[in-house]
């Protein structure tokens, strides 16, 4: 498996990074040494054997129905680079 | 199916059918999120039912709600589907100011809950079963203000990881009003588990609706999804009008795009979402800050012991043990709460082998008719459950008639009170005397002898003395005791 040019640029753009077009050729190339890195694993037969989730034998922790969190406004929207009155705020999307 | 059960449009060209899944969201009833601690109340300051896990702090890791997993499970019992012990949470990657995680959490390949069935009751009598593909648990989005500023939009994370159900149908759907039944059915069995509390209102029930036309049984056509749709009517409109758009542009010889479209209720009409649909692309993978969602069948079985009765099955039970009509139970099942009313109802009674049938009549005629006619809901009926059933013992013990009843319903509905006493206190017996009505019988018949001469000749006209009679009463005579005095004193 590996990417062009054009599956660069669309991932970049999924996940809204601005990526200018010298950049592509050198991402391209990272991104197939990772893929062909990574593809090595296929050479395992794992025929019948079941995805391992975790090392040990652990059951995913659960919690109570019980509210323990929140009427920390202030603290969510601190770091925000625009807020106001407790809201965020963000460059105007609308569908 | 049959094509008695559903619609089919017709063309220039011919009959056209419809084909429609829906994709339903119900926000889980819980107190905290799926997972965080943060509180799922409706509304609130901005951001203040927002844990930092629900905002997506670096090194915030989420935790699941084990109730929510019980509601999922219980949903999935409901719609008679089958439980997956082992289902696992998936990471749907998109980038949207109403997400901070930049993904959903989600369940894709492995959902806690699979192939189900609603059956859905049409008119006449009708009914069909939809097939239920899955339901998974995932988390709510933030809301988003636009109208707030010109340049900017205003994020509200409030809503943001609360638990929702997915519950998506299989392409069983054939028209607009079977449409509009899935919704309806599958709300009320919500409601009665207790899961969701299917406000459409509020956001807490949406659908998203995926409409194609085809000719009548035959290949599937090119579908497109309307989204958001959070009216039962709205849909029902909004299948329509995109039936008939997707019919026009297939008989013009086009094509059908598949895409996301948006109704608009003003105009009647869907609208394309975004002029260049960008295929999807959520790059799925399994979570990694998640373990698989595991239980084990003791976990399931304990919750399908503790499942409340859902509509149908409480619907047949009224048709064996009280011989309802299938049509009056169904009525009465519609919503949980006009069930429990009517159960109450039956409780209360003194006779309830007697009188159960007339107190469906009494609660669908006189209570719904009442309470519809004032725009209010079971839940704010000024009469209550314990006043209803006194009425109706007063009529099935012969004290009062129906129609005195009627007056007191009345009374009780405006002034409230015990509606025993106020029989008493506003004299509203019924009369059996039969002194007492003979005496107004003899009156009546002296002073209109013409009629009562023509009697003989015209027995119909024994009701205009009948009611005469009752008139004179008060209609507290005993309609039985009038008719049979009658009969012997004319002769007929």
């Amino acid at each position: 498996m590996s990417v062009d040019a054009t599956t660069v640029r669309r991932i970049a753009h999924l996940a809204r990074i601005a990526v200018s077009e010298d950049e592509v050729p050198h991402l391209q190339g990272e991104l197939n040494a990772m893929l062909a890195f990574v593809e090595q694993l296929s050479e395992v037969n794992v025929e019948g054997v079941e995805p391992m989730t975790s090392v040990t034998p652990m059951q995913m922790k659960k919690r109570q129905d019980v509210v323990t969190d929140g009427g920390i406004a202030d603290d969510i929207v601190a770091n925000a680079p625009a807020t106001e009155g407790h809201f965020f705020q963000v460059p105007k999307v609308v569908e | 199916m049959s094509t008695a059960t559903h619609k089919l449009l017709k063309g220039a060209t011919g009959d056209w059918e419809m084909v429609i899944g829906m994709e339903i969201h119900a926000q889980v009833i819980s107190n905290s999120k799926l997972f965080s601690g943060a509180s799922t109340t409706f509304g609130g300051e901005p951001n203040s039912h927002v844990s930092l896990v629900d905002a997506a702090m670096p090194g915030m890791l989420p935790v699941i709600n084990e109730e929510c997993v019980r509601q999922a499970v219980r949903t999935g019992l409901g719609l008679n589907a089958k439980i997956n012990l082992r289902s696992v949470f998936d990471r749907k990657n998109y980038f949207y100011p109403d997400s901070p995680q930049g993904y959903q959490i989600s369940q894709y390949k492995s959902p806690v809950v699979g192939e189900g069935e609603v059956l859905i009751e049409l008119d006449g009598g009708r009914s069909v079963t939809i097939g239920i593909e899955r339901l998974h648990l995932e988390q709510d989005a933030g809301k988003l203000l636009h109208d707030q500023s010109p340049s900017m939009s205003f994020v509200d994370l409030n809503r943001c990881g609360v638990a929702l159900m997915e519950i998506v149908s299989k392409p069983d759907i054939r028209d607009a009003e079977q449409a509009k039944a899935y919704v309806t059915k599958l709300r009320s069995i919500l409601r009665y588990l207790g899961t969701c509390d299917g406000d459409m209102e509020k956001g807490s029930l949406r659908a998203d609706v995926n409409v194609s036309v085809r000719r009548p049984g035959g290949p599937l056509g090119t579908r497109c999804e309307i989204k958001n749709m959070n009216s039962i009517n709205f849909i029902g409109q909004a299948i329509e009008y995109e039936a008939r758009r997707q019919i026009e542009i297939l008989e013009d010889g086009g094509a059908i795009e598949q895409e996301t479209r948006l109704y608009d209720p003003n105009k009647g009409e869907t609208r394309s979402m975004r002029s260049k649909e960008e295929a999807h692309d959520y790059r799925y993978f399994p979570d990694p800050d998640l373990l698989p969602l595991e239980f084990s069948q003791e976990f399931v079985d304990d919750l399908k012991a503790k499942l409340p009765e859902l509509p149908d099955k409480k619907k047949m039970r009224f048709v064996a043990d009280f011989g309802l009509s299938a049509y009056d139970a169904s009525v009465l099942v519609a919503e949980r709460e006009s069930a429990v009313f009517y159960e109450t109802v039956l409780d209360k009674l003194a006779n309830r082998a007697r009188d159960a049938k007339m107190a469906a009549n009494w609660v669908i005629n006189e209570l719904f008719g009442r309470l519809n006619k004032e725009g209010r809901d079971i839940t704010g009926s000024p009469v209550n459950a314990e006043q209803l059933a006194a009425i109706i013992d007063l009529i099935g013990e012969g004290t009062i008639s129906g129609k005195i009843a009627k007056d007191l319903f009345e009374i009780v509905w405006q002034e409230g009170g015990d509606p025993r006493a106020l029989v008493e206190s506003r004299g509203m017996k019924q009369v059996t005397d039969l002194s007492a009505i003979e005496k107004v019988v003899d009156d009546i018949i002296a002073a209109n002898p013409d009629k009562a001469a023509q009697v003989k000749d015209k027995p119909q006209s024994l009701g205009w003395f009948v009611g005469q009679v009752m008139k004179a009463s008060g209609g507290k005579a005993n309609p039985q005791s009038v008719n049979d005095l009658l009969k012997s004193k004319l002769g007929v």
